[in-house]
């Protein structure tokens, strides 16, 4: 107790001279924490106009506030439970579809050996360098009703063409599998990273036994990579309420947009397109709350289940 | 040597792994073939595989676009300065993050987690921009997104597993940290830089976004931009034959260069990571996924 009073003690007295001593390390964090106070922190603030009828002749601080009346009007809408009900199903499916591909991916990648091995990994991660924009262009040709591939195969089996991006209905199948093509290979790194920290030793410890490699992966392999397959758990359920809108916008349509409207998508509408900003900014603060929410809720679970979290 | 039997198991394996590379590697494929392939049978839907009637008409138009020039300089000239403003701010905030003895670390790491899980979100972040003058500007592009907290922590996680001995001999011949990371630290580092030149310079090259709602004049538009015309628009538009001269002149252009423009624009990244695999395979990120 008395040496930790006379440590801290002594750390104020010399605080002055360990800045000093440390001024050319601020000089390296000055760009950083100058970006982040600015185009982060800055457009909290901003988050004021979300509880304020902002007008733009009237600025950020003259704009009347009105409460919670942004949210409210929100949640009245005649939109908002179909956005919340699209924004959750295609996350969900997201997840549900998205996240233990790559696993696999990796586990079986890991059984890869040499040249081979290699080569499927580079070919594996190659949609990852794909823009959204050609991704979003390959699938819209190459589903297109008329000179699609896709069509061509059906109409040769003998069925009937089928126009995907311009049914509601095939909308989320065809956002989650295309994020699967683009997505599985490039995902499998982290969880190949961790199986390379596998001990060889369980694997020789393991042989003794007479384990088969299917009882090794599952009873070695899958427990090693668990705290790395938690932890990314725990940041995408961060990211329920986000949906990656840049490539649901490209997608959307005037006949699919009874599914493919999300929330992230229709703050850009509303703000942007229609200037409603104070609106628009409630939906994105409500957005974004709810993710924050999902990621602490995750944490704490994983925390109590796994006694591992992120924070 | 042991002797390796190839047991059900490994052919399992290797069937399993072609079915991946096969799914992977089929739409690539088609739209390779087609942008070499007669537009006419592409048009219908024949080139199912290998490209047919063979010829270069598309890659003819596309280099001879001007709005694609255009926007091809542009995003060459985005991604290049854009990625050096992303490591000049990102990457020395990870190495003096390591410093333990920093008074504020704690404070300035916590700060820069934030951003990470919270933000302002689209509208605020857009009046933003416009009252600091940027709007509509090259700069928009090059600034945003300059720093990045996940980059900022793979490079802290990079610097904090390097050895301190020599780090520790430059400050003893009088070496400041300054000069101790930009000469000692940073040729060390090639596998770290490797990874940021490739996370930044995919993201530079890649994104639409920003460009669609920062820029508003065609001559500073990136070639994501053009390329949302090209490939999507007028792809909606003919798929829903709202006609019109307009859309018509669109869809004819647009069936001619569409798969050229494809390969054009997706090539350079495409032949560029192979060479990188090797530092983000292993190692360099690991550290990272903790925090």
């Amino acid at each position: 107790m008395n040496k930790k009073k006379m440590n801290t003690k002594k750390q104020g007295a010399t605080l002055k001279s360990r800045m000093w001593k440390s001024r050319y390390f601020y000089l390296m964090l000055l760009p950083a924490v100058a970006y982040v106070l600015i185009f982060n922190y800055a457009p909290m603030y901003g988050l004021q106009i979300a509880f304020k009828n902002y007008k733009v002749s009237l600025g950020m601080w003259n704009s009347p506030w009105i409460g919670f009346r942004n949210f409210t009007d929100f949640f009245n809408s005649y939109s908002f439970p179909q956005l919340m009900k699209n924004t959750f199903i295609l996350s969900l499916y997201q997840i549900l579809v998205g996240f233990p591909i790559p696993i696999i991916v990796a586990l079986i990648l890991n059984e890869l050996k040499g040249g081979f091995k290699k080569a499927t990994q580079t070919i594996l991660y190659a949609p990852h360098f794909i823009s959204t924009v050609v991704l979003v262009g390959i699938i819209t040709t190459m589903f297109s009703p008329s000179q699609g591939v896709v069509n061509t195969l059906l109409d040769a089996i003998g069925m009937e063409r089928i126009y995907f991006m311009g049914e509601a209905k095939y909308f989320r199948h065809m956002y989650v599998w295309s994020g699967v093509w683009q997505g599985m290979g490039w995902s499998a790194i982290v969880y190949l990273a961790a199986l390379a920290g596998v001990d060889p030793a369980l694997h020789e410890a393991a042989d003794i036994d007479g384990a088969t490699r299917m009882q090794k992966i599952i009873h070695i392999n899958l427990p090693t990579i668990m705290p790395t397959i938690i932890i990314m758990l725990i940041l995408r359920m961060g990211q329920i309420a986000t949906v990656g809108y840049e490539k649901v916008y490209l997608m959307q349509n005037d006949l699919n947009v009874s599914t493919a409207e999300v929330i992230s998508t229709y703050v850009y509408k509303r703000g942007l397109i229609n200037l409603n900003y104070s609106f628009s900014t409630a939906m994105g603060l409500f957005n974004n709350v709810i993710n924050v929410t999902m990621l602490l809720i995750a944490n704490k679970v994983s925390k109590k289940v796994s006694g591992s979290g992120l924070f | 040597m042991k002797k390796k039997k190839i047991t059900l198991f490994d052919i399992i394996v290797h069937i399993i792994s072609g079915f991946l590379l096969l799914i992977v590697l089929y739409p690539l494929i088609v739209v390779l073939s087609s942008s070499i392939s007669d537009p006419a049978l592409v048009a219908t839907g024949q080139v199912v595989f290998l490209p047919k009637g063979i010829n270069f008409e598309g890659y003819k138009a596309v280099f001879s676009d001007k709005e694609i020039l255009i926007g091809y300089a542009n995003t060459i000239f985005y991604t290049v300065f854009g990625t050096l403003i992303n490591l000049f701010v990102t990457v020395p905030a990870g190495y003096a993050l390591t410093k333990k003895n920093v008074p504020g670390r704690n404070f300035i790491m916590t700060l820069f987690m934030i951003t990470m899980y919270f933000h302002g979100g689209l509208i605020p972040t857009f009046l933003l921009v416009n009252s600091l003058g940027l709007y509509n500007t090259r700069w928009v592009l090059l600034i945003m997104g300059a720093f990045s907290t996940y980059n900022c922590i793979i490079c802290r996680s990079f610097f904090a597993a390097m050895p301190q001995e020599l780090e520790e001999a430059a400050e003893i011949d009088g070496c400041n940290p300054l000069r101790t990371f930009v000469q000692i630290v940073l040729p060390l580092s090639k596998a770290l830089m490797g990874v940021m030149v490739l996370y930044f310079g995919v993201a530079h090259w890649n994104s639409y976004f920003n460009a669609m709602i920062y820029i508003k004049e065609d001559h500073m538009q990136p070639l994501q931009v053009f390329l949302r015309r090209i490939l999507i628009l007028a792809q909606s538009a003919m798929n829903m034959e709202e006609g019109g001269e307009f859309a018509q002149a669109m869809a004819d252009r647009e069936a001619l260069i569409r798969y050229a423009v494809i390969v054009v624009s997706s090539l350079p990244l495409l032949i560029v990571y192979p060479f990188l695999q090797k530092y983000f395979d292993k190692g360099v990120l690991i550290g990272s996924v903790k925090g």
